[in-house]
Protein backbone atom coordinates (compact mmCIF):
# COMPACT_ATOMS: atom_id res chain seq x y z
CA UNK A 1 0.00 0.00 0.00
CA UNK A 2 1.65 3.30 -1.33
CA UNK A 3 1.02 6.34 0.41
CA UNK A 4 1.17 8.31 -2.23
CA UNK A 5 -1.51 11.00 -2.85
CA UNK A 6 -3.00 11.26 -6.29
CA UNK A 7 -4.43 14.15 -7.92
CA UNK A 8 -7.54 12.27 -8.63
CA UNK A 9 -9.64 9.22 -7.10
CA UNK A 10 -8.10 5.98 -9.32
CA UNK A 11 -10.56 3.49 -10.47
CA UNK A 12 -11.18 0.77 -7.60
CA UNK A 13 -11.08 -2.78 -8.83
CA UNK A 14 -14.49 -4.13 -8.04
CA UNK A 15 -14.93 -5.91 -4.71
CA UNK A 16 -17.07 -7.80 -2.48
CA UNK A 17 -20.50 -5.94 -2.39
CA UNK A 18 -20.90 -5.88 -6.08
CA UNK A 19 -19.96 -9.87 -6.34
CA UNK A 20 -23.07 -12.10 -6.97
CA UNK A 21 -22.84 -14.35 -3.58
CA UNK A 22 -21.89 -17.89 -4.32
CA UNK A 23 -21.26 -20.92 -2.61
CA UNK A 24 -17.56 -20.82 -2.43
CA UNK A 25 -17.15 -17.31 -1.45
CA UNK A 26 -19.31 -17.84 1.41
CA UNK A 27 -17.36 -20.62 2.30
CA UNK A 28 -14.09 -18.47 2.14
CA UNK A 29 -15.65 -16.03 4.72
CA UNK A 30 -17.05 -18.57 7.20
CA UNK A 31 -12.91 -19.74 6.88
CA UNK A 32 -12.08 -16.94 8.09
CA UNK A 33 -15.13 -16.03 10.40
CA UNK A 34 -14.49 -19.20 12.35
CA UNK A 35 -10.73 -18.90 12.33
CA UNK A 36 -10.93 -15.54 13.86
CA UNK A 37 -13.65 -16.99 16.39
CA UNK A 38 -11.19 -19.91 17.11
CA UNK A 39 -8.97 -17.41 18.20
CA UNK A 40 -10.94 -15.55 20.66
CA UNK A 41 -12.29 -19.03 21.53
CA UNK A 42 -8.87 -20.36 23.15
CA UNK A 43 -9.12 -17.68 25.90
CA UNK A 44 -11.96 -20.56 27.07
CA UNK A 45 -9.72 -23.42 26.89
CA UNK A 46 -6.69 -20.87 28.92
CA UNK A 47 -9.60 -20.26 31.13
CA UNK A 48 -10.31 -24.35 31.38
CA UNK A 49 -6.65 -25.46 31.86
CA UNK A 50 -5.77 -22.53 34.48
CA UNK A 51 -9.10 -23.13 36.36
CA UNK A 52 -8.15 -26.69 36.67
CA UNK A 53 -4.36 -26.06 37.49
CA UNK A 54 -5.71 -24.33 40.75
CA UNK A 55 -7.90 -25.22 43.31
CA UNK A 56 -11.63 -26.99 42.94
CA UNK A 57 -13.00 -23.93 44.41
CA UNK A 58 -11.69 -22.25 41.11
CA UNK A 59 -12.38 -24.99 38.71
CA UNK A 60 -16.15 -24.98 39.93
CA UNK A 61 -16.36 -21.69 38.46
CA UNK A 62 -15.34 -22.12 34.76
CA UNK A 63 -16.79 -25.39 34.46
CA UNK A 64 -19.96 -24.10 36.19
CA UNK A 65 -20.11 -21.29 33.43
CA UNK A 66 -18.75 -23.96 30.40
CA UNK A 67 -22.12 -25.99 31.89
CA UNK A 68 -24.45 -23.08 31.70
CA UNK A 69 -26.92 -22.68 28.86
CA UNK A 70 -24.72 -19.69 27.90
CA UNK A 71 -21.67 -21.74 27.89
CA UNK A 72 -22.69 -24.46 26.15
CA UNK A 73 -24.11 -22.60 23.39
CA UNK A 74 -20.53 -20.82 23.26
CA UNK A 75 -19.06 -24.31 23.12
CA UNK A 76 -21.00 -25.83 20.37
CA UNK A 77 -20.41 -22.42 18.51
CA UNK A 78 -16.40 -23.52 19.46
CA UNK A 79 -17.16 -26.89 18.15
CA UNK A 80 -18.92 -26.24 15.23
CA UNK A 81 -16.16 -23.79 14.42
CA UNK A 82 -13.48 -26.18 14.98
CA UNK A 83 -14.95 -28.41 12.59
CA UNK A 84 -16.09 -26.26 9.80
CA UNK A 85 -12.40 -24.43 9.83
CA UNK A 86 -10.76 -28.00 9.62
CA UNK A 87 -12.72 -29.11 7.09
CA UNK A 88 -11.82 -25.87 5.28
CA UNK A 89 -8.86 -25.88 5.66
CA UNK A 90 -8.24 -29.91 3.78
CA UNK A 91 -10.20 -28.04 1.15
CA UNK A 92 -7.27 -25.40 1.08
CA UNK A 93 -4.42 -28.13 1.22
CA UNK A 94 -6.32 -30.03 -1.98
CA UNK A 95 -6.34 -26.55 -3.68
CA UNK A 96 -2.82 -26.30 -2.95
CA UNK A 97 -1.75 -29.33 -4.53
CA UNK A 98 -3.74 -28.55 -7.50
CA UNK A 99 -6.67 -31.06 -7.40
CA UNK A 100 -10.48 -30.07 -7.30
CA UNK A 101 -10.40 -26.70 -9.12
CA UNK A 102 -13.13 -27.02 -11.86
CA UNK A 103 -16.16 -25.58 -11.09
CA UNK A 104 -18.23 -28.69 -10.11
CA UNK A 105 -15.55 -29.95 -8.01
CA UNK A 106 -14.75 -26.49 -5.98
CA UNK A 107 -18.86 -26.44 -5.91
CA UNK A 108 -18.85 -30.15 -4.01
CA UNK A 109 -15.94 -29.22 -1.85
CA UNK A 110 -17.78 -25.97 -0.82
CA UNK A 111 -20.79 -27.54 -0.11
CA UNK A 112 -19.26 -31.08 1.61
CA UNK A 113 -16.95 -28.37 3.97
CA UNK A 114 -20.61 -26.69 5.40
CA UNK A 115 -22.32 -30.36 5.13
CA UNK A 116 -19.30 -31.81 6.58
CA UNK A 117 -19.06 -29.34 9.83
CA UNK A 118 -22.36 -29.15 11.04
CA UNK A 119 -22.44 -32.64 11.03
CA UNK A 120 -19.55 -33.67 12.76
CA UNK A 121 -20.77 -30.95 15.21
CA UNK A 122 -23.73 -33.06 15.91
CA UNK A 123 -21.93 -36.34 16.17
CA UNK A 124 -19.40 -34.60 18.87
CA UNK A 125 -22.28 -33.21 20.69
CA UNK A 126 -24.38 -36.64 20.46
CA UNK A 127 -21.08 -38.23 21.57
CA UNK A 128 -21.24 -36.08 24.67
CA UNK A 129 -24.67 -36.43 25.48
CA UNK A 130 -24.62 -40.27 25.31
CA UNK A 131 -21.34 -40.00 27.92
CA UNK A 132 -21.61 -36.84 30.03
CA UNK B 1 16.35 -26.79 -11.79
CA UNK B 2 19.78 -25.00 -12.55
CA UNK B 3 22.56 -26.73 -10.42
CA UNK B 4 21.94 -28.98 -7.37
CA UNK B 5 22.04 -27.36 -4.07
CA UNK B 6 22.52 -28.41 -0.17
CA UNK B 7 19.85 -25.12 0.06
CA UNK B 8 15.76 -26.35 0.64
CA UNK B 9 13.76 -25.40 -1.30
CA UNK B 10 11.78 -23.79 1.79
CA UNK B 11 14.89 -21.44 2.07
CA UNK B 12 14.99 -20.97 -1.71
CA UNK B 13 11.54 -19.51 -2.01
CA UNK B 14 11.54 -17.93 1.31
CA UNK B 15 11.79 -14.07 0.83
CA UNK B 16 10.28 -13.88 -2.76
CA UNK B 17 7.43 -12.00 -4.03
CA UNK B 18 6.87 -9.07 -4.27
CA UNK B 19 6.49 -7.97 -0.62
CA UNK B 20 9.92 -10.48 0.12
CA UNK B 21 7.46 -11.78 2.82
CA UNK B 22 4.53 -14.15 2.84
CA UNK B 23 5.41 -17.32 0.79
CA UNK B 24 7.23 -18.17 4.08
CA UNK B 25 4.02 -17.92 6.22
CA UNK B 26 2.43 -19.76 3.55
CA UNK B 27 4.59 -22.69 4.11
CA UNK B 28 4.48 -21.79 7.74
CA UNK B 29 0.66 -21.86 7.50
CA UNK B 30 0.58 -25.03 5.36
CA UNK B 31 2.82 -27.18 7.78
CA UNK B 32 0.78 -26.57 10.81
CA UNK B 33 -2.50 -26.64 9.32
CA UNK B 34 -1.01 -30.59 8.15
CA UNK B 35 -0.15 -31.05 12.04
CA UNK B 36 -3.63 -29.77 13.34
CA UNK B 37 -5.53 -32.11 11.25
CA UNK B 38 -4.78 -35.15 13.96
CA UNK B 39 -4.00 -32.81 16.97
CA UNK B 40 -7.47 -30.93 16.47
CA UNK B 41 -9.11 -34.52 16.25
CA UNK B 42 -7.23 -35.47 19.44
CA UNK B 43 -7.75 -32.24 21.26
CA UNK B 44 -11.87 -32.99 20.06
CA UNK B 45 -11.94 -36.30 21.91
CA UNK B 46 -9.89 -35.27 24.95
CA UNK B 47 -12.35 -32.35 25.54
CA UNK B 48 -15.10 -34.76 25.10
CA UNK B 49 -13.71 -36.96 27.84
CA UNK B 50 -12.61 -33.83 29.91
CA UNK B 51 -16.46 -32.48 29.76
CA UNK B 52 -17.67 -35.17 31.52
CA UNK B 53 -14.46 -35.12 34.37
CA UNK B 54 -15.35 -33.64 37.42
CA UNK B 55 -12.41 -31.31 39.43
CA UNK B 56 -10.47 -34.41 40.08
CA UNK B 57 -11.42 -36.68 36.87
CA UNK B 58 -10.07 -33.72 34.83
CA UNK B 59 -6.30 -33.43 36.90
CA UNK B 60 -6.76 -36.96 37.34
CA UNK B 61 -6.85 -37.21 33.27
CA UNK B 62 -4.57 -34.06 32.42
CA UNK B 63 -1.96 -36.00 34.71
CA UNK B 64 -1.18 -38.74 32.02
CA UNK B 65 2.01 -38.20 29.72
CA UNK B 66 -0.50 -39.03 26.76
CA UNK B 67 -2.85 -36.34 26.98
CA UNK B 68 -0.86 -34.19 28.05
CA UNK B 69 1.41 -34.08 25.64
CA UNK B 70 -1.29 -34.02 23.00
CA UNK B 71 -2.64 -31.20 24.00
CA UNK B 72 0.81 -29.42 24.69
CA UNK B 73 1.18 -30.11 21.05
CA UNK B 74 -2.55 -29.03 19.78
CA UNK B 75 -2.06 -25.94 21.82
CA UNK B 76 1.79 -25.14 20.31
CA UNK B 77 1.00 -25.55 17.03
CA UNK B 78 -2.42 -24.01 17.21
CA UNK B 79 -1.14 -21.05 18.50
CA UNK B 80 1.70 -20.61 15.61
CA UNK B 81 -1.23 -21.10 13.07
CA UNK B 82 -3.45 -18.35 14.60
CA UNK B 83 -0.83 -16.44 14.59
CA UNK B 84 -0.16 -16.31 10.83
CA UNK B 85 -3.85 -16.13 10.81
CA UNK B 86 -4.56 -12.77 12.43
CA UNK B 87 -1.67 -11.52 11.08
CA UNK B 88 -3.04 -12.24 7.65
CA UNK B 89 -6.39 -10.57 8.53
CA UNK B 90 -4.62 -7.33 9.88
CA UNK B 91 -2.52 -7.48 6.70
CA UNK B 92 -6.04 -7.18 4.69
CA UNK B 93 -8.18 -4.99 6.50
CA UNK B 94 -5.84 -2.45 8.39
CA UNK B 95 -4.75 0.28 6.15
CA UNK B 96 -3.61 2.86 8.96
CA UNK B 97 0.53 2.13 9.39
CA UNK B 98 0.37 3.08 12.91
CA UNK B 99 -3.18 1.22 13.96
CA UNK B 100 -1.57 -2.10 11.73
CA UNK B 101 2.04 -1.99 13.21
CA UNK B 102 0.05 -1.45 16.82
CA UNK B 103 -2.43 -4.43 15.94
CA UNK B 104 0.25 -6.80 14.65
CA UNK B 105 2.00 -6.25 17.75
CA UNK B 106 -0.94 -7.02 20.11
CA UNK B 107 -1.51 -10.51 18.15
CA UNK B 108 1.89 -11.22 18.95
CA UNK B 109 1.66 -10.84 22.30
CA UNK B 110 -1.48 -12.50 22.31
CA UNK B 111 -0.75 -15.19 21.26
CA UNK B 112 2.54 -15.76 23.43
CA UNK B 113 0.46 -14.69 26.68
CA UNK B 114 -2.09 -17.48 25.79
CA UNK B 115 0.60 -20.46 25.15
CA UNK B 116 2.92 -19.84 27.99
CA UNK B 117 -0.47 -19.46 29.96
CA UNK B 118 -2.00 -22.72 29.07
CA UNK B 119 1.46 -24.16 29.01
CA UNK B 120 2.15 -23.14 32.79
CA UNK B 121 -1.38 -25.04 33.71
CA UNK B 122 -0.72 -28.35 31.81
CA UNK B 123 3.17 -28.66 33.44
CA UNK B 124 1.55 -27.60 36.91
CA UNK B 125 -1.08 -30.04 36.88
CA UNK B 126 1.24 -32.57 35.10
CA UNK B 127 3.91 -32.32 37.68
CA UNK B 128 1.54 -31.78 40.86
Amino acid sequence: MSDLKLGRARPMSPHLTIYRLTMTMMMSMAHRVTGAALYLGTLLLAWFLIAASMNSATFAVASGFMHSWLGMLILFGFTWALMHHLLGGVRHALWDYGWGLDAPEREWLAIGTLAGGLGLTLVVWLIYGIWG
Amino acid sequence: MTEPSLRTSRRRFNYLGSAHSGTGDHAKMHLTSLALIPLAIAFMVMMLRLGAHDYNGVRNYLGHPGPTILMILFIGTGILHMQIGMKAIIDDYVHDHAIKDAALIANLFFCVALGVTCLYALVRIGLA
